[in-house]
């Protein structure tokens, strides 16, 4: 059979729009196919909006910090980097009332409250500023429980987010991070990271999948309270009606998800 | 046209092979890089942007500058451009070609740079700075090409390329406009954090731009029998005094604001970059040295005896690209980052391999600039040329 150039052309034109007809009905059918197969387990936890209330009453002594610090970043494999502070990781850590809230420290507050350590970690914002910048939707806003995610497969490492967080909650492999994980102390169930790619906490969306409360808010022994915030009837709304909350940096519209009592 | 940058004399290849030499230097540091991690750089947790992105930032000033060459002649026929107007279009091209490497060095996971395509989000300012660059950078080469193309066939350029130079003009604002807006926009960083920032960069950038593309034009004179013409240099000059002190006058502006409302966060980086900050004054030396150097180039500028000399005109123009190159190339997005967000201070200064490789894509800039040029030049000289009157010469022959 021989054909001349205008129909070789017509047929190729022709099957490239079905091919790509084809190749946009296969995804949109895989995209629903995966949606089944995760479909959530009957026992996870569920929520609209996900958030966590610091009661920094209960802090009384260093190790009651650092049981929680502990715990997630040994659950979470975070490098623990001393050879340069420059380049340390981490989820969630100790900040002086100073520092944690800057601009709100007053001229004769006492020594105490001004060197006080509250416990920091990424506020999961309602409007997250590191999301807007995300050039490539690395980081974005979980739809169902408002989760601020983290895909360190995707990211690109160009620390947009880390300009853009007024919280300081992000941290960036400048080096290979496995070199500084306890080996002894590593979650096989949690991946590592790559360097060159931004990490922070993540809530433990992995633990909630599982109907399991984020290993801080576990290890706290009821320091750290967490539920869902757009549920009257939930136990963060219930300490939030009752008792004086404050937030870090509220005035910068980022509608931050972590609220601190004393 | 390509074969003209294969043709030129021992000093012609000198500079290649240095341009070269530096190139494979920064190569290796870039390995270095790859391998271990943009650890081997300064930058931190709290100083998560360097050189680097200062480098970006201040060089698509450097493509957008090209506009103030290119405006008054395609806009309001100046004729005294048309001489100059390839060369300013063809520093765009390096320039846009650097700011994409430095882009790319600053990832830190340059393989997957397709991520930007294959996840389009246009709530980035990212994803639409690489849209208008892009862009930006084709026009350039396309309006570029063409009018050479048609300047050696000793032809008026085709119609088609006038929508092509037209878009190209209010194109090029657009990319300054849009990499102020990477800074302008984000909370809880005080010093970028201001309305004015994408007309500081502009007037910034329509200042240090025109001023290298004077010392180019006088390095094409000194150098090849091409000459781009009194006048439009001298007219240039005159860009630079209004953009310098436009530039001066905005930076003002930031000062007063800082400062007469008395807003600790507005004032800290200032006070940071000028006098240092709790006993940090890491940047105080350069950013001094940058004011200084502003306030020669503008005294040299705004006078016209000093401008009409072109020796010191060619002084005033180094001046001021030392000057904008330290402070927006460093001192902005540095001074960004200290004090950080928790008020904590953390120093930055480039490492060693770190300076390498912003070298190499300079010298990557200077190579693409260099052969670009010397096709331009090769054309003109054929063309254009009559230094010495020679076309009339061989006519009368």
């Amino acid at each position: 059979m021989s054909i001349n150039r205008r129909e070789f052309l017509k047929i190729a034109g022709v099957s490239t729009i079905l091919g790509i007809g084809g190749v946009s009905a296969v995804n949109s059918l895989r995209n629903r196919v995966e949606a089944s197969q995760i479909s959530p387990s009957p026992e996870a936890l569920v929520a609209k909006r996900w958030a966590m209330v610091v009661d920094m009453s209960k802090f009384k002594s260093e190790e009651d910090y650092q049981r929680c610090i502990d715990a997630c970043h040994r659950v979470h494999n975070v490098p623990h980097i001393t050879d340069n502070p420059k380049h340390e990781i981490k989820w969630l850590w100790k900040e002086t009332y100073e520092h944690a809230f800057p601009g709100n420290e007053d001229e004769y507050l006492s020594e105490e409250i001004k060197h006080l350590p509250f416990l920091v970690l990424c506020n999961h914002c309602d409007n997250p500023s590191c999301v807007r910048v995300c050039p490539t939707k690395a980081t974005f806003k979980r739809k169902s429980d408002g989760i601020v995610m983290m895909d360190m497969h995707r990211c690109i490492g160009c620390r947009f987010c880390m300009a853009a967080c007024p919280y300081g909650a992000r941290s960036f492999n400048y080096k290979d991070p496995r070199p500084f994980i306890n080996e002894a102390k590593e979650n096989l169930e949690f991946p590592t990271r790559t360097k060159g790619v931004v990490e922070k906490c993540t809530l433990c969306y992995e633990r909630l999948a599982k109907g399991l409360k984020p290993a801080c808010v576990e290890a706290s022994n009821g320091a750290l309270i967490f539920g869902d915030i757009e549920d009257p009837n939930s136990e963060v709304r219930k300490v939030l009606g009752a008792r004086y909350s404050f937030r870090r940096r509220p005035e910068l519209g980022t509608r931050p998800s972590v609220y601190y009592i004393f | 046209m390509l074969e003209k940058a294969i043709k030129g004399g021992s000093r012609y290849w000198v500079w290649v092979f240095f341009l070269l030499s530096v190139i494979g230097i920064g190569f290796i540091a870039y390995l270095y890089q790859f391998k271990y991690g943009l650890g081997i750089t300064g930058m931190s947790r709290d100083v998560s942007w360097g050189i680097y992105i200062g480098q970006f930032t201040f060089l698509v000033g450097v493509a957008a500058a090209a506009v103030m060459v290119v405006l008054p002649y395609y806009l309001h026929n100046y004729k005294k451009y048309g001489r100059i107007a390839v060369l300013a279009e063809f520093l765009a091209v390096p320039s846009v070609i650097m700011c994409m490497l430095f882009i790319f060095v600053d990832m830190g996971q340059p393989l997957r740079v397709l991520n930007v395509l294959l996840h389009p989000t246009p709530n980035s300012v990212m994803f639409f700075d690489m849209v208008v660059l892009a862009g930006y950078l084709f026009l350039n080469i396309l309006v570029g090409w063409t009018i050479l193309g048609a300047e050696r066939k000793e032809a008026p350029p085709p119609k088609w390329i006038k929508p092509f130079i037209y878009i190209a003009i209010a194109w090029a604002p657009s990319i300054h406009i849009v990499t102020a807006f990477l800074y302008a926009g984000l909370p809880g960083r005080h010093f970028w954090l201001t309305a004015i920032m994408a007309a500081r960069f502009l007037a910034s950038a329509f200042a240090a731009g025109p001023a290298l593309i004077i010392i180019l034009c006088l390095i094409v004179r000194r150098f090849t029998k091409f000459d781009p013409g009194k006048e439009a240099i001298q007219t240039l000059g005159k860009t630079i005094a209004y953009t310098m002190t436009l530039n001066v006058l905005f930076l003002g502006f930031e000062f007063f604001t800082a400062f007469y409302s008395q807003i600790p966060g507005h004032m800290h980086s200032f006070v940071y970059l000028y006098t240092g900050l709790h006993g940090y004054s890491q940047l105080v030396p350069i950013m001094w040295l940058s004011s200084i150097l502003a306030v020669v180039a503008l005294v040299m500028l705004v006078f016209p005896q000093i401008r009409k000399n072109e020796s010191l005109l060619a002084i005033a123009c180094m001046a001021t690209f030392f000057s904008l190159w330290i402070d927006k190339g460093f001192g902005l997005v540095v001074g960004g980052f200290v004090p950080s967000p928790l008020e904590k201070i953390t120093e930055y200064w480039p490492t060693l391999p770190e300076t390498l490789i912003t070298l190499a894509v300079w010298a990557i800039g200077f190579l693409v600039l260099t052969i670009l040029y010397k096709i331009a030049v090769s054309i003109k000289e054929e063309v254009v040329f009559d230094k010495y009157g020679e076309k009339q010469i061989k006519a009368e022959r």
